[in-house]
Order: structure tokens, then sequence, then C-alpha cells
């Protein structure tokens, strides 16, 4: 499987995990669809910013960081929009960059090279 | 009368096994191993200034069957460039009329030995796995080794995996022609039928039933799969035993028609894939998959104890 699909893939699933968990904090589970469907959609654009980055760079620790980082990055205006919970946004989204970075790089195959 | 002492008389024993290589360009160094055809010798090579083995046919009241044998099994070895084959370097005949033949000299353990030091299994199957692959290489070029065993496995000093001692290989009929250009010195079929050759433990039931002609790749698949028994330990998984018992088979149509498929089939275990000799039940499957991913499995699971985590903190 290439690494932009399996980004995108593991980006959307978790993401909507991610998303559904918030139906543990009853301030916002009447906003649980909304909710989801913006955890997914955010978790597809981090998998495909991760994968595209891990089919141009191919090494492990640089995948996990830079998957950090995008998830870390992807979070925060979310968080900053609901102007509480930063740690609670943030934290999972910036892990699931890391497992989306460890992924793409670790299963993902490498775009075949032209002779 | 004078008496000769035990370490003077010893000495001389020693003097009169030494081969004489007065006629060749090798200095005698010491005695290596002695074999049913022939003895080893380590031996200088004066021209090169390098050490070489040296193995010289044991008596010199040889038959033409002897001094065939000997010099195809030089030309056998010659005619396998692998790096899990010796090289032979020379061949030639001492003053006292015995057939000799240089290779390079191996640094390293037999595989016996390096079992014994206490290699992990994961290194004895990825040695394992270079014997069958220098195996199926033979295969290919139509030789079959049917004296496969640990003491005929060197591992050299940087790792590498070496097959020796084929002197009773058989070179199957169509590619025997390849071996040797003279067909009065190579015999595709030299051994009778009712011969047994072989090391008993290692050997197929075929061989042991000295049934030459039903002797093929898959006596040798035998003969590995009694090497990989010996390799395994307590601590080998079912799959690896299903993958012993499957080249250990009685009946040879049951067992691995190539050594490249055994190989296959140990390179599949020690990448955690799926093996033709064992299905696996649902939980088998499940643990494999475990193994094979344990660092995505720890990140999940980290991820869902954060969650729970957080979800616990929020309610307090």
């Amino acid at each position: 499987m290439s690494k932009p699909l399996i980004g995108v893939i593991l980006g959307a699933v978790l993401g909507a995990v991610d998303g559904l968990t918030s139906w543990f904090t009853p301030e916002v589970r009447n906003e649980l669809g909304s909710i989801v469907i913006g955890s997914t959609i955010k978790g597809i654009i981090a998998g495909i910013a991760i994968g595209f980055f891990a089919r141009k760079f191919n090494s492990l620790p640089i995948g996990i960081l830079f998957g950090s980082i995008v998830g870390a990055l992807l979070a925060f205006p979310i968080a900053l929009m609901q102007g509480k919970y930063y740690f609670q946004i943030i934290l999972p989204g910036t892990l699931v960059g890391l497992i989306v970075g460890f992924a793409t790089q670790k299963y993902g195959t490498s775009a075949a090279t032209a002779n | 009368m004078k008496w000769i002492s035990d370490e003077k008389l010893n000495r001389l024993r020693t003097i009169v096994n030494e081969p004489d290589f007065s006629s060749t360009k090798y200095t005698f160094v010491k005695e290596l191993g002695r074999g049913g055809m022939g003895t080893v010798y380590l031996a200088e090579d004066r021209e090169l200034n390098r050490l070489v083995a040296v193995k010289v046919l044991n008596t010199p009241d040889i038959t033409d069957d002897l001094r065939r044998r000997m010099i195809r099994e030089a030309q056998i070895i010659a005619g396998l460039e692998h790096p899990g084959i010796v090289p032979v370097h020379d061949v030639g005949t001492l003053p006292d009329n015995r057939i000799f033949y240089a290779m390079k000299f191996v640094r390293g353990l037999r595989l016996d030995e390096y079992a014994a030091q206490g290699a992990s299994l994961r290194d004895r199957l990825r040695k394992f796995q270079a014997v069958c692959d220098t195996v199926a290489f033979a295969h290919a070029h139509g030789v079959i080794h049917r004296d496969l065993k640990p003491q005929n496995i060197m591992i050299g000093s940087f790792g590498e995996v070496l097959v020796l001692d084929w002197g009773v290989a058989k070179i199957r009929s169509e590619f025997h022609q390849s071996i040797s250009k003279d067909p009065s010195q190579s015999v595709a079929h030299q051994t009778m039928d009712g011969t047994v050759i072989g090391t008993r433990d290692y050997m197929s039931p075929e061989q042991a039933r000295g049934e030459i002609d039903q002797i093929d790749e898959r006596a040798d698949v035998y003969s590995l799969g009694a090497v990989l028994n010996f390799l395994l330990d307590d601590k080998a998984t079912n799959t690896a035993k299903a993958i012993c018992l499957k080249a250990m088979a009685h009946e040879r149509e049951s067992r691995y028609a190539t050594a490249a498929e055994l190989s296959a089939d140990i390179g599949r275990l020690l990448d955690a894939e799926p093996v033709l000799a064992y299905r696996e039940n649902a939980f088998e499957k499940v643990s494999r998959w475990v193994g094979k991913n344990r660092f995505l499995v720890l990140l999940i699971l980290a991820y869902l104890l954060m969650r729970i985590f957080l979800i616990f903190t929020s309610r307090h």
C-alpha cells in the first residue's frame, strides 16, 4: 500500500475515533456529529500531508517527528476555536500524527523509481 | 639396546604421516581433519604466501575409481562458484601418487560448534537459510550433496556460511557434461544401487535403504530438515517445528520440493509471515501479527491509555 494511502486511511480512522471520544465529555456531546466529521477531515488532511512527506523522506524518526508536528499544528486551531480543552485536543492530535507518521514510514511502499 | 622416548616416537609418527609436498608449491603446517576418503591439511602456499587447506587422498594405492572420485569432487566444487562453497585453487598428484586438491582455508567454527556457543535461535535460522540457499544453488547446477550435516557446514569468522565435503555428491545425469568435458573422468551415477552413502542421523529414508536412483534434491531437503532439527531448541515455535517436520517427511513427495522452497519458508518464519508448512489458528495469527507490529500496537495502546486518562481527568 502506498504511503499517502496508508496516511489517509489511518488518519481517517484515528481521527474518527478521536472525535467519537468526545462523547465522554457531556458538555460537547450534542455536537458529536460535527466533531466526528471535523476530526475525521483533520485526520485525512494530516494523513495526506504525512503520507506525501513519507514518500519524499524515507526516515522513521523524521517521519514520526513530522507526523507529531502536523498532528499538533492541526489540533491547535481547533483548541483555539474552543478556547479551552487545549491539552485534551492537542495531545491526542499529536499522538495520532505520531502513529500515522510511524505507520507510513514503516508499512508504506515507496513509489517505484523509473530507470 | 637404546630406547626411543615417547616424545621422539610421536614426532616420528607425525613425520611419517605428513604428506610429501616437496613437488608442489605447498608447505605442510598441520593436519586439520581426517575423513573416509581423504585427510585435510593446513598448508602454506609459498608462491602466493597464504594458508590453504589441502585435501589428500588417504591411500597411495588408489584404484581408478578412487582417483576419479577425488578429481570429480574437485571438479564439482570448482564448478560451483558461490559464496557458500569453498573455492578450489589447485589439483595435482603428490610424489607418492596420492591425489590432492588445494582450496581456500576457512577460519571459523563448524555449525555444531557455532550452535554450542549459544547463538540465538534467530541467528541460527539465518545461518540455516544461507545453507539452504547454497544447497539450492548446487541443485540448480545438478549437484546433490548427499551428506549434509552440521559437521560439514562452517561459519566463517565474518559470519559467512560455507558448505563443505562434496566428496559423495551426486551429479544428475543431464548436468554431468558441464562438470567435466572428459567422459572418462565424469560419471553421473558412480555409486552402485544398494550402497548407503551419508551420515545415519541426517540421511533420508531412501538414502538409508541405499536406493541410489531414488535420491534427488529431496534427499538433501531431508538432511537440511535434520540439520534444522539439530539447530532448534526448546524455544522453537510450532511453526519452526512444522517446517522441520515437513522437510523430514518420510515420503519424499510430502517434503519441500526444493531447498529453495525450504529457504523461502524459513525466510517467512524470520519475517513473521505465514509459512507453507503450518496452518495457524486465529489466536496464533493475532499473536504473530502483534509480535511483528509490536511498536505500532504499543503506540495504539499508549493512545488508548491517554484517551482513558483524559476522559477520567475531565470528569474530576
